[in-house]
Formats: C-alpha cells, sequence, structure tokens
C-alpha cells in the first residue's frame, strides 16, 4: 500500500516557530512566575509539545484517521460490545453550549436544564430495566459493576453482615471478577451446564450464609437468555443473598423483559452499547446502575431529587457508598442517551431489540453451514462460533485478521473462554441485510481460502495500513514514549 | 525436548535440580510451550522465604499470566540476572539459560515427594488427553 | 425508524431465512412469566426537529460560563478549545471506532495513545504513562491502591486540601479492600502541614497523597514533601493535578520526588460538560509500569518490520488476570484522550507556558483588584489560577450578588471545610477579562 502516507509521530514533525493556537491578548500586567512562585516555577517550556500549524495538525490527525476502522464505515461485529450506529443529532445537541459549557459546582437554580435531563434519562432508564431507582454516576461499565456491588455490600452491611463471597460464572466478562474483588468480595466460579446456561443444581448446593450474591450477565456472553432466572432469583433470594445482572447485553432485551421484573436487585447498563452514545475509541462511556427500592439508601451521592417542582441534588445521604466519580457523571454521554431514548420512544426500543436479535439469528442461521456453533443454545443478540472445522492448521485469529482484507472489522475472539477458539458475532439492528450478507460470502470466500491457500489467511491482512504486529516484542520491551 | 533425568519435578510444571542444600528451579519445557512467546518473568527478591508448594512468582506470554510455585520450601538465593531483558530464555532453555532462580533448601529430604523424569512425562501425556 | 436499515419487507425474508415464523418467537427461549406483558413506559418517538428544539429549549435552562464569565474553578477550569479539536473529534473514523482491539485496523487510534502517553510523561516528568482513567476522582483512587501493591503497607495519607470529592471517591475505592484513609491537615499558610505528616508516618503507609495545586489553589511544595519520606519503607507519593494546564509552569512533580503522577487533564481542550466526561491520567516511574492501572500502548513492528503501536502490557488487566488485575477498569475516555492530544498539539510548547502564565496574570490581577477593596486572600502561600478570600458576607450570598452582576461567582469553601467559614474560592483563567475580574473585585468588595 506504497501511496499511503507514513505519517510520522507528531514530535518527529515539530517545527519551530510555527504555533497553531491563537491565544487571547493579555489585558492585564504580565505576571512573573519566578518571582511570584520561586523555585516552584522552575520548569521551562514542556521540552516535547511540538510547534506546528492548525494546518499541520489537522493533517496529522486526520491522516491517522484513516488508519482506522470504524461503525460509520461498515459493519463492526464485536461480541459483547454493541457496536451500532451513533446518530448524528446525538453529537449535536450534547455539543449545544447550555449544555457544554456548565460547570459542574454552579447552584441548581443555573442547570434545571441538565437535571430534566438527567431526571428524565433515570425514569426511561428505570423503565427499561423494571427498577425503582437510578444513579447516573458511574463513568463506564466497569465503574457501573463496582458501584453495583457496592451496593450490595452495603445493603448486607446495614442488616449486619455482609458476607464474603460472590459468585460469578465461567462465561463472565473479566471486568465482574475484578469488580467484585475491589469492591472486597472473594470470587467463586460457578460452572455452565451443557447448555451454556447456569447449573441449578450446583447453584443450589452452594447456597450458603458466606453468599453474598450472583452477577449474571443476561444474556451471557453466549448470547442464550438464562431460562431459570426467576428461579435463581427465589434461590438467592431465599438464601438472604442478592442478584446482580451486568447489562451488557440489555440491547437483546429492551421492552420484552426486564431484569427488575425477574426479580434482579440491581444491575448497570452501558449507554455506550445500547443506547448508541459512541465508544469513541475505547471511551467515554457512562455506566448507570438502576436498583430495587431497598437499595434506593445506598446510591452514589448526590442523588437527584425535586422539591417544590425543582430539581436538586441531595447530599444528605447517610447510607450512600459515597462517590464513584468527582462530579455527576458523565453528563454530556447522557445527554445523547435521553436524544436516542426520545428519537426511539417505548415502540422503537422494542423493535431495535427485536431487529437485533432478527439479525443475529439471521447470521447464525447462514453461517452455520461453513462454521460449527460454540453451544446450541437459542440465539438472541449475538452468536458464538468455535474453531473445530477451521481447515489446515488456519486459527480463529487467522480468520479475524483475514476477514480484515475483506473489509470488515473481526468478531470479538477467544471470548468466552469456554468455547475454544470463539467467534463471537453481534450485528446489532442498525446493519442492513446486504451488509450482512457480504459478511457472509467473506467467511464462506476466507474458508475456500483456508483449504487452497492457507498460508494467504495465515499471513493475513494484506491489505491494512499495517500487517500483524509484533505484540511479543512489544510486551518484551515495553516502549511507551516516544524518545527523542 | 526430553526431560533431564537429573531433575525432579512437579504437578504444576516447575522443575528442581539439587546440590547439596541448594536447589535451581525453572518451568519445564512442557509448561513453556504451552505458555507461548514468555515476555516477563516475575521472581521473588533474594531472602524472600518460600513454601513448598505455594506461588513464588509468575511467567507471563502475551495474553496469559501462570504462577510458579516452589518446588520445596526454604529462601531465595540468588535470581537469575539475564531474564529481566531477555524472558525468552525460558523458552529457547528452559532447563539451562532459563532458570528461574537458585534457593537454600530448608528441607532436602521434601524431594522424594517430587516426581522424576519418567514419572513427569506420565503425567504430562495424562493431562494432555 | 432511520437507524433500522430493515424494511418489513426486508425483516419477512430475514425472518424465513433464519427459519423462524414471526418476530415474536425469536424471543420463544424467554419464559413466558419473565416476559413484559405491556408496552414500555416510555413516551412514542420524537421527530428528528422536534426533538432538536426539546433540547436547545433544556440547554437554554440553564445558564452557563457561556453567558457570564465565569470565576468557577474548583476542578473544572473555563478554558477556550481551538475549533480545530472538536472538528477532528467529530470524524467518524475516532469517534465511532471501539476500543483498538485490533491493531491493524486501529492505528490511528493507536498512535494518538502513544502520542498522548508521551506527552502525559514529559508534562508530569515521569517516564511511563497510561491511556487515561475515568477522572481526577477515580485517578486518585487508583494510585493509592497502586501505591498499596508496590509497598504492600495498608495505610494511605491524604491531604485534606486535596479535592474534596476526589477524597469521597478515594474514601468509596478503598473502604472495603482493607486500606484506611486518613488526612493530613493544612497549615495556616495553605498548605500541607509538614509537622503534621511526620507525626503520621510509619511503616505501615503506603501512600501519601497531595493536590497540586491543591484545592485553595495553593502551590504547594512537593520536593519538601518528598523529603520529609522516611528512606526505609518509604512510602509513595502521589501528587494529584487537579488543573493540568499548572504542569506547564510548575516544576513537573516528577523531578520533585513524586512517585506518581495522576489527575485530572479535562483542561486540555474538553469542555465543563456540567462534570463529565473529564480525563483521569497517570503516570510513574519506569520501574512501576507493571502496576499501572488501565490501558497502556507500545511500540512495536509489523510483519514487514514498519513501526506500530498495539496495547500491550495487558496481563495486569481484567479480561486476563480478573479479580487479580491491577483495575478493573476497561472503556476509558479514549475520545477525551484524544482531544487533549490535539489541544498540546496545537497550543504547542511555547503556547501552553504562555496560557499558563495568562491564568497566573489574572488570577494574579484580581487578588490585587480584590486586596484594594479589603478582601484579603485567606492564605499566604503562592497560587497559580485559583485562590481563596475570606468574606465576611455567607457564599450563597456572594453567589447571588455576582450573578446580579452578569458573573458565575466562586466557590463556598465552607461547604466541604466547616472551618473556614466565609472562605470563597476564585479562579481567573484566560477567559475571564480584566473589566469582569474589576466588576468581581467591587460585587465581593461591596459585601465585605
Amino acid at each position: 500500500m506504497s501511496h499511503v502516507i507514513e505519517e510520522k509521530l507528531i514530535f518527529e514533525k515539530d517545527h519551530p516557530g510555527r504555533t497553531g493556537a491563537s491565544l487571547p491578548a493579555c489585558d492585564v500586567p504580565k505576571a512573573d512566575p519566578a518571582s511570584l512562585l520561586g523555585p516552584l516555577a522552575r520548569r521551562e517550556a514542556p521540552a516535547l509539545l511540538p510547534e506546528l500549524s492548525e494546518v499541520d495538525v489537522v493533517r496529522h490527525f486526520t491522516r491517522l484517521s484513516t488508519y482506522n476502522y470504524a461503525v460509520d464505515m461498515g459493519l463492526y461485529p464485536l461480541g459483547s460490545c454493541t457496536m451500532k450506529y451513533n446518530p448524528k443529532i446525538n453529537e449535536e445537541v450534547a455539543r449545544l453550549e447550555g449544555f457544554a459549557r456548565l460547570h459542574p459546582m454552579q447552584p441548581e437554580s443555573l442547570t434545571q436544564g441538565a437535571l430534566e435531563v438527567m431526571a428524565t434519562l433515570q425514569r426511561h432508564l428505570c423503565a427499561v430495566s423494571g427498577m425503582d431507582a437510578c444513579t447516573l454516576q458511574p463513568s463506564a461499565g466497569a465503574q457501573g459493576e463496582f458501584t453495583g456491588i457496592q451496593l450490595i455490600r452495603a445493603c448486607l452491611e446495614d442488616k449486619g453482615d455482609a458476607r464474603r463471597i460472590m459468585l460469578i460464572p465461567d462465561s463472565a466478562h473479566g471486568t465482574n471478577p475484578a469488580s467484585a474483588h475491589f469492591a472486597g468480595y472473594e470470587v467463586e466460579e460457578i460452572k455452565s451446564g451443557a447448555d451454556g446456561c447456569v447449573d441449578l443444581a450446583a447453584l443450589s448446593a452452594r447456597m450458603r450464609p458466606d453468599v453474598a450474591g450472583i452477577m449474571l450477565t443476561v444474556p451471557n456472553t453466549l448470547g442464550i437468555f438464562e431460562k431459570n432466572i426467576a428461579e435463581i432469583c427465589r434461590l438467592l433470594h431465599a438464601n438472604g443473598s442478592l442478584v446482580y445482572v451486568d447489562g451488557a447485553n440489555l440491547n437483546a432485551l429492551m421492552g420484552i423483559t426486564r431484569p427488575g421484573d425477574w426479580g434482579a436487585d440491581v444491575m448497570h447498563i452501558n449507554l455506550h452499547k445500547t443506547f448508541s452514545t459512541p465508544h469513541g475509541g475505547g471511551g467515554p462511556g457512562a455506566g448507570p446502575v438502576a436498583c430495587k427500592a431497598h437499595l434506593e439508601p445506598f446510591l452514589p451521592k448526590p442523588v437527584l431529587v425535586q422539591r417544590e417542582g425543582r430539581y436538586a441534588w441531595d447530599h444528605d445521604r447517610p447510607k450512600s457508598i459515597g462517590k464513584v466519580q468527582a462530579f455527576y457523571g458523565n453528563f454530556l454521554i447522557l445527554v445523547r442517551a435521553l436524544a436516542y431514548i426520545e428519537t426511539l420512544g417505548g415502540e422503537g426500543l422494542k423493535r431495535a431489540s427485536e431487529l437485533a436479535v432478527l439479525n443475529a439469528n439471521y447470521l447464525r442461521a447462514q453461517l452455520q453451514p461453513l462454521l460449527k456453533l460454540g453451544f446450541d443454545g437459542p440465539t438472541l443478540h449475538e452468536v458464538v462460533f468455535c474453531d473445530k472445522e477451521l481447515p489446515n492448521g488456519v486459527t480463529t485469529l487467522d480468520l479475524a485478521k483475514r476477514l480484515i482484507d475483506y473489509g470488515f472489522h473481526p468478531p470479538t475472539v477467544y471470548f468466552p473462554l469456554i468455547v475454544h477458539g470463539a467467534l463471537m458475532i453481534e450485528p446489532t439492528e442498525t446493519e442492513p441485510m446486504e451488509e450482512l450478507d457480504r459478511f457472509v460470502e467473506a467467511v464462506r470466500a476466507i474458508l475456500e481460502e483456508a483449504r487452497d491457500r492457507p498460508d494467504l489467511v495465515k499471513s493475513a491482512p494484506h491489505t491494512a495500513y499495517r500487517r500483524r504486529l509484533d505484540e511479543v516484542a512489544a510486551a518484551r520491551n515495553p516502549r511507551l514514549t516516544y524518545k527523542p | 525436548m526430553s526431560n533431564p533425568s537429573d531433575l525432579k519435578y512437579t504437578q504444576t510444571h516447575e522443575w528442581i535440580r539439587v546440590e547439596g542444600t541448594k536447589g535451581t528451579v525453572g518451568i519445564t519445557d512442557f509448561a513453556q510451550h504451552e505458555l507461548g512467546d514468555i515476555v516477563f518473568v516475575e521472581a521473588p527478591a533474594p531472602g524472600t522465604s518460600l513454601s513448598a508448594g505455594s506461588p513464588m512468582g509468575s511467567v507471563e506470554s502475551v495474553k496469559a499470566v501462570s504462577e510458579v510455585n516452589a518446588p520445596l520450601s526454604g529462601a531465595v538465593a540468588e535470581v537469575n540476572p539475564e531474564l529481566a531483558d531477555h524472558p525468552e530464555l525460558l523458552n529457547q532453555d528452559p532447563y539451562g539459560k532459563g532458570w528461574i532462580l537458585k534457593m537454600t533448601l530448608s528441607d532436602p529430604g521434601a524431594l522424594g515427594g517430587l516426581m522424576d523424569a519418567a514419572a513427569y512425562e506420565k503425567y504430562v501425556a495424562e493431562v494432555t488427553h | 425508524m432511520r437507524y433500522f436499515p430493515s424494511s418489513d419487507e426486508d425483516v419477512r425474508a430475514l425472518l424465513a431465512a433464519a427459519g423462524v415464523k414471526g418476530v415474536a418467537d425469536l424471543f420463544a427461549s424467554i419464559p413466558s412469566e419473565a416476559r413484559l406483558k405491556e408496552p414500555l413506559a416510555v413516551p412514542p418517538a420524537v421527530p428528528e426537529p422536534e426533538l432538536r428544539e426539546r433540547f436547545v429549549s433544556r440547554s437554554i435552562r440553564n445558564s452557563s460560563a457561556s453567558c457570564r464569565p465565569c470565576f468557577l474553578g474548583a476542578g473544572a477550569y473555563d478554558h477556550y478549545t481551538p475549533a480545530a479539536v472538536d472538528q477532528l473529534l467529530l470524524r467518524s473514523e475516532f469517534y465511532t471506532a471501539y476500543t483498538p482491539y485490533q491493531p491493524e485496523l486501529a492505528q490511528g487510534t493507536l498512535q494518538a495513545i502513544f502520542e498522548f502517553q508521551t506527552m502525559m510523561a514529559d508534562l508530569t516528568g515521569m517516564d511511563v504513562s497510561n491511556a487515561s482513567l475515568y477522572d481526577g476522582g477515580s485517578a486518585t483512587a487508583e494510585a493509592a491502591l497502586m501505591a498499596h501493591r508496590i509497598h504492600k503497607g495498608r495505610r494511605v495519607l491524604v491531604a485534606r486540601s486535596l479535592h474534596p470529592a476526589y477524597r469521597e471517591v478515594l474514601r468509596t475505592y478503598l473502604r472495603h479492600i482493607g486500606l484506611t484513609v486518613e488526612e493530613i491537615p493544612f497549615g495556616p499558610d495553605g498548605r500541607l502541614d509538614l509537622g503534621a505528616l511526620k507525626g503520621r508516618l510509619d511503616a505501615e503507609v503506603c501512600a501519601v497523597l497531595v493536590g497540586q495545586p491543591n484545592f485553595f489553589g495553593v502551590a504547594e511544595d512537593v520536593r519538601a514533601i518528598a523529603s520529609a519520606l522516611p528512606q526505609e519503607r518509604r512510602p509513595l507519593l502521589g501528587v494529584v493535578v487537579s488543573e493540568a494546564l499548572s504542569l506547564a509552569l510548575l516544576e513537573p512533580p516528577g523531578r520533585q520526588g513524586a512517585d506518581i503522577v495522576c489527575g485530572e487533564a479535562r483542561s486540555f481542550g474538553l469542555p465543563l460538560g456540567y462534570g463529565g466526561p473529564y480525563l483521569g491520567f497517570m503516570t510513574t516511574r519506569q520501574q512501576h509500569m507493571r502496576q499501572l492501572p488501565g490501558r497502556i500502548c507500545g511500540q512495536t513492528v509489523d510483519a514487514d518490520g514498519r513501526r506500530g503501536f498495539v496495547l500491550t502490557l495487558t496481563t495486569r488487566e481484567q479480561h486476563i488476570r480478573r479479580e487479580k488485575a491491577t483495575s478493573n477498569i476497561c472503556t476509558n475516555e479514549g475520545l477525551c484522550m484524544l482531544a487533549a492530544t490535539v489541544y498540546l498539539s496545537l497550543v504547542g510548547r511555547r503556547g501552553l507556558r504562555e496560557l499558563a502564565i495568562q491564568n497566573l496574570s489574572k488570577a494574579e490581577y484580581l487578588k490585587a483588584k480584590l486586596g484594594e477593596k479589603g478582601v484579603r486572600p485567606l492564605f499566604a502561600a503562592p497560587t497559580f489560577n485559583e485562590f481563596a478570600v475570606k468574606l465576611s458576607a455567607q457564599g450563597p450570598k456572594a453567589s447571588e450578588a455576582a450573578y446580579a452582576a452578569d458573573l458565575l461567582g466562586g466557590y463556598d469553601l465552607s461547604r466541604d471545610y466547616p472551618e473556614l467559614a466565609g472562605g470563597h474560592l476564585l479562579c481567573a483563567t484566560e477567559r475571564v477579562s480584566k473589566a469582569a475580574c474589576d466588576r468581581m473585585a467591587d460585587v465581593l468588595g461591596g459585601l465585605s
């Protein structure tokens, strides 16, 4: 790909004397840092920041952008990541100055519009989840998990015994055990049964007084609905334990079924998955937590309340777990999520889930003659295949990398761990049929290549800006910053 | 690669070479092969006391971490200084230049509880089938 | 619905191909007792023009810093962002991409992370940086957790002059894992009370966390704090920066003896946004690199030997080490990181220093004007772009008076520090004019 510009590092483009920003004229006497701050101001100019014109900087980052793949270019079927289309009106309303330049410490009398956005979003998230109360403070899914488990802990402590163990299925995301650990729990793994669901008998046998709760992803990472969910909730509650639902896969369920109705006590919701806010190349996201009334006293503070028809922050929350974020959450992400919900309405949200599940089932049906399913259970929003029938020593990774040459982002690979060489595919509702067909044809073509010309597949990608990158060298000799 | 007959082996795939009250410890060829390209070795500082069967450090590949257990009890005498810059020695020469640490044994008699090369090979054949 | 490409006819074709009779049958695996029987209690769809109007009307029911000069800081500083920053953030290739798990398709994001890490390490005087954390609050908590992993001690000492919200987040994070948080008071000059610090140190202290500048805008003498720490079982010194622009003027904490520098870099090109999304960051020395939380990008080569970038040292992270991970963080603040990288590239090394001096100058001017009106600083120690004064009036009254004069007033310190009744925190960035400073001095002078 010799025609592609090899963009240097920004530091290598440094051109002393150029400037890319125009500072305001200083209309007060210039202060002298040395006389005011003495030796504390020992810093001269930050050595490495470049000097470049606006043109140089815009071209640099625009060129970098061309080395990326993105949802706006095509199917991005990362399982459990819900890479749906990011609506453009959401970007526009989040940039309104009345939101963007609002200071978090302003008195509530000056922020009623922002508080209305938050209160409305809380109400809608409660409606979708079947819960009674909601906090928008967590910055992402993992922080939502941490917050939710803290709520469970605070509630149990309030009853006199925090207990010791958090049960987590072997199909869970790695964030679940990590979040439970940081909330002070020991993690105990529970095995999936042959059907990909929790083994009810094993769970029942584990119901002892040291169990604080269970963290369940529903549908799970195999795209399978936990069919015994109501019974699981009953078992846990009879044991004095609580049920946490990881809402990473909520996109399968909106308007169809609600965790609150199953008996779940608390869940987090990834606005950057189900509610269309952009993933941004790794955030920012938002991970609101919704819970039943009995956990409400423990929510992070401050809590949004209404007093005499006006919104206000209630800081007087003696049982609150405290704060997980310095202010109130990733507000500008919340604005986007509300714009999405109001655009779709209740019926539209349900339709989104229906079409997401339909697209996944369509892909399953089309790919099943080509690849072997990881589990044979019914598919909701995502489908997992394994590497059993890949020929000539071609691996899941090879297939994934070759998909790049066909113009796709690969699916999630090697997760969940309980499927050998997993290929986890989540198309979402925003993919047209012809894009799904193009993907199926690509898989078919790659499998033919794998039979006839396996080396071509094993050495893929061939057309991306970079060929396979040496991750071993990167980890053995870490170079984490540019050294002139 | 065959497993040297002068070493003793654990079920968690470490080996130890005992000379008097001194022992040299590493991971087996099977272990390095399972892990793939090793990128980092975490070993305890000299002087650290080690308890047989308990974790004493870890080896990492790009996508996995594996704990390394002390085959016998004792104290760390010396850590292989080459591994900080060349963790790949564990892949290239697991029973030679890829040794992890030398230890002073508190109970050399406990050696009898470990497997010899033949028993270890049989054990590996069992766990891989 | 414009976000759903499937027409009714497409839906029929998809169903037929999937071997499913109707849409409802797709959900046959969900037991009927678990089904929602009634429609979702969410109002009907709103067309785009009406939706936009609705959000405009919500936004103008706020009175933001775009309506009046902002003297409110307290962890969020009103700086100007060049237009080019947001234009670049709106490139779909950046904002509609996922975390760079497939490096061959994400070299743009990865190279930007590498540049960000380089800039943050350089600004803070450290060797290595991660790819971002959520915000200054969780970055503070992560610094304490990291110090504990390295040092093993179970006591965390935190300056009472550190941002109150950061201290609250710290307590929430540390509450259940057996670490204690103890506050070190500030002295009469507004700086950390070194005597009190020395009195609290022992071999169990794993971290000493101080704000720089602290919540009162005061520049701490980090060198003095570092040298107060014992050599034996030395705790890690964590310097928490809530106004990242100060890094362009103050000596880099890494050169003053800090072991971890973390905090909030929102000032670099991100909107105030009513508190989020912001940009947590963390840098440290090479020897602690493997204890950093969060994503890290590293340089490598591809199969043809060309330079490229990947996420590296991933064995620290939750998806591999699960409950033994250095942090549970997964999604971080990727696009905010990009904003900061673009911003710092535009402003450049001379520009950033010039901007910092302007901030210092505005604050000093305001301080002097207030002095002329009889409003005195609360603390004598030097400050950057924010400082505390002593008012005789109550905080809310000061803020109302400022609002009446078309200004966004300062922050009432007694909300978090009962011992500082009448304490009022004022910030002056490059965006407030001399005239606005004069007006603020008149307002507060009139109250005293």
